[in-house]
């Protein structure tokens, strides 16, 4: 029972964690690749304020500004570039973040580590348990996603996919590509924030080796996978990942395979994007609008 | 309304635009001809901001707007559709046209949230009079559609009516009759019509010199960048430097 608590636990932060990606990503078309850095931002300040006696409610929120506030801060040069450009310049930011996390010990206890964070208590109520903390992720994640939905389906939605459709031609019906592409990424930004808060208070032990490429590449895939630029399909995606991910692991494999099961996960993960891609390539979930061919 | 004068664009050594100038002062629909490369586009390319010019001024009624961002001069008024057609693909056609309005309330993230009924109640009326343009246009039965599915004509009618919906101070339309099957070229001079009868301006480049005569009040002739004539179809018809551009 602990461990099904504790997998739908994992899969809501990782639905948050993906819903924020992919009002990048799905409906806008920045490719984020060094999100992960914004879920660090949001987990260690957060982390740091708990274990300097701060509430968990000033923890949270300083998390979520920070994250956003990086996302600003990255944003102001990064989005000024094109396409692949964007991608390694967030990739580059992500590893900057992560050297920083292990370099500045005096901080961060560098890769030792910060253990010990307390659960979360919002005025009385104690989240301290599997069900409760259960509870406050499925909140947070339900208030994600309603929130980027509501933004998706608005006319500042519609304007994001303009601008991941034809830049040029969303900027000469008068919309700035530059504006709406910096909201875009401080909101995916500081949903990643929360979404790394949530997991450091979960955790209770955060070090700098959880937030690598190989983080960037799982929710990329979760996005990916459930369908990019559908409501659902962060959601879809993170609890088929998760999932199989977690999966993997209570598998009866002889105890000399230890040893490959890592790579060996790689491996199906790879397998599996491949046979996705080639057979529905939109993802798990479509976006709306018809397909059906009807020409003049 | 728009007036030119004296722009200049070069692109490397070529002279794309040199030295010219236009006035659409009054103008209902003014054309733009010219042989291919004589630096049509790029004209367009410099009104609607996507180039900034060398030298040159161009004032739309009075103020100097040369070198803005291509979304300024949108948000002033000048909107422009594309040679080879722009939709947005992975969006409806209803979506595509819903975006053009200026200035809406649901597009900022505060008053998104803050005036939502005030939202609520643009996208309503935006949604009639989309409707009532795509009725025009003949593609209403294609609302729900991915605009990347429609023919390329059908995408040249929605962008126009995307143009349209903008309520732009002038349409820039860049060849749009070029590459579509003539009955849609009737659809496309009946729109053009209907709209400059509720008042739109029109600046029109195109090669199809029937339908640039049956529209156009005036046509300004460019030849490598230069402007070489100006005037009424029929004074552009028989004006001898235009034929020799044309045939020489």
């Amino acid at each position: 029972m602990d461990l099904v608590l504790h997998l739908a636990i994992v899969v809501a932060i990782y639905s948050i964690f993906a819903l924020s990606l992919n009002i990048e990503v799905g409906y806008t078309g920045l490719f984020n690749f060094g999100h992960v850095a914004f879920f660090a931002i949001g987990a260690y300040v957060s982390a740091l304020l708990s274990l300097q006696d701060a509430t968990f409610s000033l923890a949270l929120i300083a998390g979520i500004a920070c994250a956003g506030v990086g996302g600003l801060l990255i944003g102001l040069p990064a989005l000024k570039l094109q396409g692949d450009y964007f991608g390694i310049a967030t990739l580059g930011f992500a590893e900057i973040v992560r050297m920083l996390l292990q370099n500045q010990v005096a901080w961060t206890k560098g890769p030792m580590g910060l253990p010990g964070i307390p659960r979360p208590e919002i005025f009385s109520w104690h989240f301290d348990t599997l069900p409760a903390y259960l509870l406050l992720t499925l909140g947070a994640a339900v208030l994600t996603f309603l929130v980027i939905g509501f933004l998706t389906l608005s006319p500042f939605g519609r304007v994001l996919k303009a601008i991941r459709d034809d830049e040029t031609a969303a900027a000469v019906l008068g919309k700035n590509p530059f504006a709406y592409k910096m909201e875009a990424f401080v909101i995916g930004s500081a949903f990643a924030g929360l979404a790394g808060v949530l997991w450091a208070h979960f955790i209770t032990f955060i070090s700098p080796g959880d937030f690598t490429l190989t983080e960037t590449i799982l929710v990329l895939l979760i996005v990916v996978l459930g369908g990019k630029g559908t409501l659902w399909g962060p959601v879809v995606g993170a609890a088929v990942l998760i999932f199989f991910q977690e999966s993997v692991r209570f598998l009866r494999l002889p105890p000399e395979w230890s040893g490959i099961l890592g790579p060996l996960q790689q491996m199906i993960f790879g397998l599996l994007l491949v046979i996705l891609m080639i057979f529905r390539p939109e993802g798990l979930i479509r976006e709306k609008g018809k397909e059906t061919i009807d020409r003049d | 309304m728009i007036e030119i004068k004296n722009i200049t664009k070069s692109f490397g050594g070529t002279r794309a635009v040199s030295d010219c100038s236009l006035s659409l002062a009054g103008l209902k629909i003014a054309g733009l001809i010219g042989p291919n490369g004589s630096g049509k586009t790029t004209l367009f390319n410099l009104i609607t901001g996507l180039i900034r010019p060398d030298s040159g001024e161009i004032t739309l009624e009075g103020r100097r707007i040369e070198g803005r961002m291509p979304h300024h001069m949108a948000n002033m008024g000048l909107i422009r559709t594309f040679q080879l057609s722009r939709v947005f693909p992975r969006l409806t056609v209803m979506d595509n046209m819903l975006l053009a309005p200026r200035g809406q309330a649901g597009e900022r993230l505060w008053s998104l949230f803050l005036r939502f009924p005030r939202v609520h109640r643009e996208e309503t009326e935006h949604r009639e009079k989309a409707c009532e343009l795509l009725e025009m246009l003949g593609i209403i039965h294609l609302r729900d559609q991915f605009a990347g599915n429609l023919s390329y004509g059908q995408q040249k009618l929605l962008e126009l009516g995307r143009a349209v919906m903008a309520q732009p101070k002038m349409i820039l339309l860049d060849e749009p009759t070029a590459g579509i099957n003539p009955r849609l070229i009737q659809t496309m001079i009946d729109m053009i019509l209907k709209m400059k009868a509720r008042g739109q301006i029109f600046f029109i480049i195109e090669h199809n010199m029937d339908v640039v005569v049956e529209l156009c009040e005036r046509i300004f002739v460019l030849d490598h960048g230069e402007k070489i004539a100006e005037g009424s179809p029929r004074e552009i018809q028989t004006d001898p430097r235009v034929i020799e551009a044309y045939l020489g």
